[in-house]
């Protein structure tokens, strides 16, 4: 087992390693000058030689991999062309913004799916079972941001109940920072609600047609409680790896949402980036999230390697 | 466990979220709070490293001021100095300087700092607009409220330059951290900031008038407008700074909430023709592109007929603006006519435009009307500022090119035939150097014939002003219509009742 994790570590440590050149790589062939974007019109030649020779855009491109590299093993994110601010602490403020965002989503869609997939299943014989199923159908056609907007229209604009964007830490002050994080959390969340909703229904589906629960109910338990008691944490097993697969969704779908609602998240930071052309910035944010994705997927083959007792032996 | 796990992680969240100071987009309502929205966000606070109108917008006149601004007429009135004069040979400024000012560090604003902060510009400012002080030979402290300012030749544009960000007045006590602490003589500071949200203003306690009436301003920006204009339709904010999305204008108009004010810009919406190139070093064609368009129609469709129709690159706002709008009336057949004497009837053009919403809209306009005589024009959306910036402004890879031109009094790019228009005039030349360096009345006449020679060049085609248009709740008062300088001038606001 020791050796089966040892190995996809490596190969999560390689991944890594090849999705950092390919990062920065892409950065550095994006087309426009970062030290023109950032000396705007009327830029001289020798303004622009002098900037590019402070950003170290100048150097060989392998120098420059290395050197970025070798800073952001240490933590060193680097000082953006741009904003003049070191990347790391920027970036961690950021994240922090859109976790809050992809976590309140996945709250908001497990409240969705896990009734309306258990109600799909059990009924699914019945019109309800079906209206449920047409409904999650149609949730998964809706964009995020189409949501989003809607939800403002409705709820900050005609009904100004809530504000149509902005955020507020939770520190500063608690009632805020929840009345702004509920309509982009609920477009993130009803989107991918309705799309677990279906894995929901089936997996119950499945469990409902097992001996186990058969059991259950010979001795004596109301469908619904044989289900509650031993049903609903066997048919959670796919529904949790999909839950885990959907992350990386998610927080493509938060990118959107930040923008829609204004928050300051890693999303609007990468467009703003992208658009100054701050490449030192690009290459931060992008390396963190692959690093993201990359872990999740480690994490999950470990957890993996660690529950399932048929890979415990192997290598 | 599982419960404890989850409660370490949002404890982790929350201070993450935290941790960069208390800057918020929550507005507390109250009236001495006001919360202004923008399109676009300072990307740091110092405007002498770093180009763009965001920072100025933000900050000139609010946090940092200079010896003289500019009023809402565009005339250069007194702001840190109480007055000057100017020497019989144009050479010679004399600033008396307001007692009792201080910078929000707390050093006083002296003569030393004027000739601190104009040295400086030449010295450490690293973007372009510095060449703006070049013309400054030297600066003398004849006494602490007396500055003497030596120019090596007499420039009109210099003064009117010095009440845009180029003549803020810094203290070396408080150039620690520009990007970050911005230290200056106005009525605000910075009180916080949050990127990709906010920045905070709050009254400067050491400034030397009266306290603001808003004591409190949040600066807060939003790069979708559709965004923007929801935030003031859902009490998020109470001023949309300047609106950048026409089709909305009617629905704050409509509601009684708002109050829409509307003026004029330094903002010329230009369709640049590369003079330099064949076919448009013709003179003839450029006049014939130029009656090919129906500008009226052209506004009608890219900014919902607001704006102005100007004909030259001068807005209504300085003192040598004429009407030369009509300079062209829309007439195709005699533009085919133009283009059949040119002998260039089978015209391929590339149209290369940001991909920002008032050049696509006014590129398929343009794209249509110029079929209509024959000349057939291909649409090359680039990215805005990377790629436009490096192809067509540099390397004047392009044959027409539609973009606003922010920069006041920025027909003086027409004397220079380097820059991408390729616009090379011996007589514009001269006219510009003769209106800088004569009296302010030779400066409005040469300036009237350098904006009439540009017209009758076609040096470019003048598509529209851009429109001021500011929509504000009711209770703001003193917005200022005409958006001439570089700031958005907090100090004129109030309130109302």
């Amino acid at each position: 087992m020791t050796a089966r994790i040892l190995r996809r570590a490596a190969i999560f440590a390689l991944s890594l390693l090849a999705a950092s050149i390919v990062v920065f790589v892409f950065t550095a062939v994006l087309p426009g000058d970062p030290a023109q974007v950032a000396l705007g019109v009327n830029a001289t030649p020798e303004l622009l030689a002098q900037t590019r020779q402070e950003f170290g855009i100048d150097r060989p491109l392998v120098t420059q991999y290395l050197d970025w590299m070798g800073s952001v093993l240490t933590g060193d994110f680097g000082k953006s062309y741009v904003t003049r601010d070191v990347i790391g602490p920027q970036l961690a403020d950021r994240l922090g913004v859109t976790l809050w965002l992809v976590g309140a989503g996945m709250l908001v869609a497990v409240l969705i799916a896990v009734p309306m997939g258990v109600l799909a299943a059990v009924r699914h014989r019945k019109a309800s079972g079906t209206v449920v199923s047409a409904a999650s159908q149609l949730g998964i056609a809706v964009p995020a941001f189409l949501a989003g907007i809607l939800l403002v229209q409705v709820f900050a604009v005609r009904l100004q109940w809530l504000p149509s964007g902005g955020w507020t830490p939770p520190v500063q002050d608690p009632v805020e920072f929840l009345r702004g994080l509920i309509l982009p959390a609920l477009s993130l969340g009803v989107v991918q609600g309705a799309v677990l909703t279906r894995y929901v229904r089936s997996s119950v589906l499945d469990v409902l047609g097992e001996d186990y629960l058969r059991t259950a109910r010979s001795k004596g338990l109301m469908p619904g409680q044989a289900l509650v008691r031993h049903g609903l944490r066997n048919a959670a097993v796919p529904v949790v790896t999909v839950l885990g697969l959907q992350l990386t969704t998610l927080l493509v779908g938060a990118v959107v949402v930040e923008r829609v609602f204004v928050l300051p998240g890693l999303g609007s930071m990468l467009l703003d980036a992208v658009a100054a052309r701050d490449l030192l910035t690009v290459q931060g944010i992008v390396l963190v999230l692959v690093a993201g994705a990359l872990l999740v997927n480690f994490l999950v083959d470990v957890l993996y390697t660690v529950l399932d007792p048929k890979l415990r032996g192997a290598k | 466990m599982k419960a404890r796990l989850l409660a370490a992680a949002l404890a982790l969240l929350l201070v993450a979220s935290g941790c960069s100071a208390g800057s918020s987009a929550f507005v507390p309502d109250d009236g001495s709070t006001l919360a202004v929205g923008f399109a676009a966000e300072p990307q740091n606070f110092d405007f002498t490293r770093t180009d763009g109108a965001a920072i100025p917008q933000a900050l000139l006149y609010n946090v940092y001021e200079g010896l003289v601004k500019l009023d809402d007429q565009g005339r250069v009135v007194p702001l840190l100095a109480e007055s000057w004069t100017v020497s019989e040979d144009r050479l010679v400024y004399d600033f008396k300087l307001k007692p009792g000012v201080l910078f929000s560090n707390g050093a006083e604003f002296t003569a030393e700092d004027v000739r601190f902060s104009i040295n400086r510009v030449k010295t450490d400012w690293s973007i372009s607009i510095k060449s703006k002080m070049d013309v400054v030979d030297r600066v003398e402290v004849v006494d602490p409220l007396h500055a003497r300012v030596v120019l090596t030749k007499p420039s009109n544009a210099w003064l009117f330059d010095m009440a845009s960000r180029v003549g803020a007045m810094f203290t070396p006590t408080g150039i620690a951290d520009l990007a970050n602490k911005p230290v200056g003589t106005g009525p605000y500071e910075v009180a916080s900031r949050r990127r990709g949200d906010s920045v905070v203003l709050r009254a400067n306690p050491r400034f030397r008038g009266p306290e603001p009436v808003y004591r409190t301003v949040y600066l807060k920006y939003y790069k979708d407008p559709t965004a923007l204009n929801n935030a003031l339709l859902s009490n998020g904010i109470d001023v949309i700074g300047t609106i950048t999305a026409p089709d909305s204008i009617p629905q704050f108009e409509a509601d009684s909430r708002f109050n829409v004010v509307q003026g004029t810009t330094n903002s010329e919406v230009v369709l640049a023709f590369n003079n330099k190139k064949e076919p448009l070093n013709d003179v003839r064609v450029r006049r014939a592109l130029t009656l090919a368009i129906d500008r009226k129609a052209l506004l009608a469709t890219a900014w919902a007929g607001r704006g102005t129709l100007i004909g030259s690159m001068v807005p209504p706002t300085d003192p040598w603006y004429e009407d030369l709008s009509g300079a062209y009336p829309h007439d195709p057949a005699q533009a085919r006519a133009l283009l059949a004497e040119a002998g260039k009837t089978q015209l391929n053009l590339r149209l290369r435009i940001p991909n920002l919403p008032y050049a696509v809209s006014s590129a398929q306009v343009v794209a249509s009307q110029l079929a209509e005589v024959g000349v057939t024009v291909t649409i090359e959306p680039l990215d805005f500022p990377a790629v436009w910036l490096k192809q067509v402004f540099t390397d004047h890879d392009y044959d027409l090119s539609i973009i606003q031109h922010v920069e006041a009094r920025d027909i003086t790019t027409f004397g220079r035939p380097s820059f991408y228009w390729g616009y090379d005039s011996k007589k514009a030349q001269d006219l510009l150097a003769r209106a800088d360096r004569g009296s302010p009345e030779e400066q409005v006449t040469a300036m009237r014939e350098v904006a009439r020679t540009l017209s009758e060049d076609a040096a470019a085609n003048w598509l529209f002003l851009y429109p001021n248009v500011v929509a504000a709740k009711k209770k703001v008062t003193g917005i200022v219509r005409n958006q001439v300088s570089e700031s958005f001038d907090l100090t004129t606001l109030g309130r109302a009742g």
